[in-house]
């Protein structure tokens, strides 16, 4: 039996690239984790989003709760083609950490997301959480994390994959 | 190696105005420091403060996002260029708040050994059921700029001066190798 919390698989970008993935997620598991650090290479930063199975129809859904530190606010997104995480765009080059766990993976609901992010900067930058859903009944077999504006992550950024287990 | 890992734990049993973990192993990925935590000072609610390495410089920054359950409103704040990673509103039970309540929270550092600056996220819960006034939830995205592995983590509070006894301080160590 696999242990309750273990790494599935991790990557980490040796170059700059746009996205990184995860591909042939067995069933093993009841949840999934993704633990994200990194930062973006454009003059105007960037964020990062998130899909499955390669899926970009308007399936996606999500409401978040954010702080500025000045003032807190909510938004809601509907029909979309990804999750994108944050308000607005991480400035370049900060490094800032993407939580993100999905619940019953591998059932045929749909699927559930809770996003965390933390991307304090001193002086600006946000916290941030979001509930996310994407209104597949398919198992989640990949998944694909992007720049929304496909603009460059910077080499270095690393993603893990972890597996939680109930039974 | 398992994944999640304990390295090491401290419950007082004694009242203690500091919680230091150190000679951290760079073994790990990410750290996760959990604590339930109760101030001797405070009529009300404390606040947590952490350093790395003993640094005390103004290299700490945090954004925080909290509720207090007074009128409903959700609140944001922030410090900059401050000597401990702050968390305003990442609460600890006070000297007069119920007897026996103690505050949760969890706090996360992802690549602790990287060669550059530390981001930070953190939970914490505060409730006191019985006194309806001091509550507080907030989650916090922090920043620490230190390019060095973080070999210690050390924790005190803003009005102190001691954690009480039965406060507890656990550090895990995660691991993706």
């Amino acid at each position: 039996m696999p242990a309750t919390y273990e790494k599935i698989a991790t990557t980490t970008l040796g170059s700059a690239a746009t996205s990184m993935s995860f591909s042939s997620i067995g069933a093993t598991y009841t949840d999934l984790r993704i633990v994200w650090v990194g930062s973006f290479a454009a003059a105007g930063g960037s964020r990062l989003s998130i899909t499955f199975n390669s899926d970009t129809g308007s399936n996606y859904s999500y409401t978040r709760l954010s702080g500025n530190g000045t003032a807190a606010a909510s938004a809601r997104n509907t029909n979309q083609p990804d999750v994108i995480m944050g308000v607005s765009d991480i400035p370049q080059n900060v490094i800032h950490l993407n939580e993100i766990d999905v619940f019953s993976y591998a059932g045929s609901t749909y699927k559930s997301l809770l996003i965390g992010q933390s991307s304090d900067n001193n002086g600006s930058g946000f916290v941030f959480r979001q509930v996310g859903l994407w209104r597949s009944t398919s198992a989640i077999t990949s998944i694909q994390l992007k720049s929304y504006d496909a603009t460059n992550i910077n080499a270095g950024a690393t993603a893990t994959l972890y597996g939680i287990l109930k039974a | 190696m398992a994944t999640y890992t304990l390295i090491s734990s401290n419950v007082l049993s004694s009242s203690a105005a500091s919680v230091t973990f150190s000679s951290i192993p760079a073994t790990y990925t990410d750290l996760v420091v959990r604590y339930a935590a109760r101030s001797s000072g405070g009529s009300q609610t404390d606040f947590l403060q952490l350093r790395i390495n003993g640094l005390s410089t103004t290299i700490y920054s945090d954004t925080v996002l909290y509720a207090n359950g007074g009128g409903g409103s959700i609140l944001s704040t922030r410090g900059s260029n401050v000597a401990q990673l702050y968390a305003p509103r990442f609460g600890v039970n006070g000297n007069g708040t119920t007897s026996n309540t103690f505050s949760s929270g969890e706090i996360y550092i992802p690549s602790y050994t990287a060669s550059q600056n530390k981001p930070v996220s953190a939970i914490s819960f505060t409730e006191d059921v019985a006194n309806g006034t001091e509550a507080y939830q907030s989650v916090g995205a922090g920043l620490i700029r230190e390019t060095g592995a973080i070999t210690s983590i050390g924790l005190t509070l803003i009005t102190g001066p001691n954690f009480v006894s039965g406060s507890s301080f656990y550090l895990y160590g995660i691991s993706n190798a």
